[in-house]
């Protein structure tokens, strides 16, 4: 019974992690590739992506089976401190958006400028380069933090093919919406989904630093939601207390 | 005259930017942090034995790390 429940809250906070981040650079990486496709054409927009993808794949194929050589403690510390470092840089962004002290990611924003951009680049003779290189850099640069994101965790917790279909599902799901929607990617709540992503990172860095350290958590796998609690009250605390302060600000301007 | 760099150092300078950007970029604080939580977790836990306290120090000590790194980015936009 207990180890049932503690398998499954692992799996949990490894799902949740997985599919939100995979969703949240997707949707960075779609907003790039619709941008090339409406504005330069789709073959070449499809030709980058593909490639991109192969890439991405092989680097999971090649990367993944050899991090299960590393040992489980040296591989925990590590993955603990990397996913730790990232989890609180983006558990601080979507505080700081939520609470206006910095501008909100704008999918329509973005768009718009990578059209401007392609536009101003001209014709290419023959194959569209340019239009290629900007779809393989937009889907390579945010797929290669997904695929960091599944080798790490992944491996981590021995469940590496369950993390790669997760972000698979969520990559699929993500273009179908794209393809069903077109370009309103901005109504997608990307600092709610990021600030989610952020909470259950530092709660697997924090577990997995731990682990690595030889520390024993009461309730093993368990304590996952429990951190995964603490640090989404905290970080409800925080956003609190920042709008307060902004409020505070403005009227001060105003008065 | 500047030669221009070959694919292969194009390549490694990239892939180190890259990193930089991921853990670095423009939060030192919390790269520092990070090893600070690790260090102080590892002298708790394998050097000190002290279990129990670690439990508690490293989730609160990522805590303090996220606030002191807010803090800064509240005094950053004061300036502006």
């Amino acid at each position: 019974m207990f180890v049932a429940t503690s398998v499954s809250s692992g799996t949990i906070v490894l799902v949740g992690a997985v599919f939100l981040a995979s969703c949240v650079e997707m949707v960075e990486a779609l907003t790039i590739v619709l941008a090339v496709g409406h504005t330069r054409g789709w073959r070449s927009a499809f030709e980058g992506t593909g490639v991109a993808l192969l890439v991405l794949a092989a680097l999971v194929a090649g990367f993944g089976p050899a991090l299960v050589h590393v040992p489980l403690a040296t591989l925990r510390l590590i993955v603990g401190g990397v996913l730790l470092i990232f989890g609180m840089q983006w558990l601080r962004k979507s505080i700081l958006r939520a609470t206006g002290l910095k501008a909100k990611h704008d999918e329509d924003a973005i768009y718009e400028e990578t059209v401007a951009t392609l536009r101003e680049a001209g014709d290419t003779p023959g194959r569209d380069r340019i239009a290629f290189v900007m779809a393989f850099k937009g889907v390579f640069l945010e797929g290669l933090e997904v695929i960091i994101l599944v080798i790490t965790l992944g491996t981590s917790a021995h469940r590496l093919g369950l993390a790669a279909a997760v972000a698979a599902v969520a990559v699929v799901l993500v273009a179908l919406c794209g393809v069903v929607v077109a370009k309103q990617l901005s109504n997608v709540p990307e600092n709610a989904l990021k600030m989610s992503v952020g909470v259950l990172l530092v709660t697997y860095g924090t577990f997995w630093t731990g682990e690595g350290l030889r520390v024993r958590w009461p309730g093993g796998d368990t304590m996952l939601l429990g951190l995964a609690a603490i640090y989404a009250v905290v970080t409800w605390l925080f956003v609190l207390v920042l709008r307060r302060e902004v409020d505070s600000r403005n009227q001060a301007v105003h008065a | 005259m500047s030669e221009t760099p070959s694919a292969l150092t194009r390549l490694v300078k990239g892939f180190g930017r890259f990193w930089w950007d991921f853990l670095v970029g423009d939060t030192p604080e919390l790269f520092v942090a990070a090893l600070v939580i690790i260090g102080a977790t590892a002298l708790l836990s394998e050097a000190g034995h002290f279990n129990d306290v670690a439990i508690v120090v490293l989730p609160v000590l990522a805590v303090l790390a996220l606030a002191a790194s807010l803090a800064r980015a509240v005094r950053t936009s004061r300036r502006k």
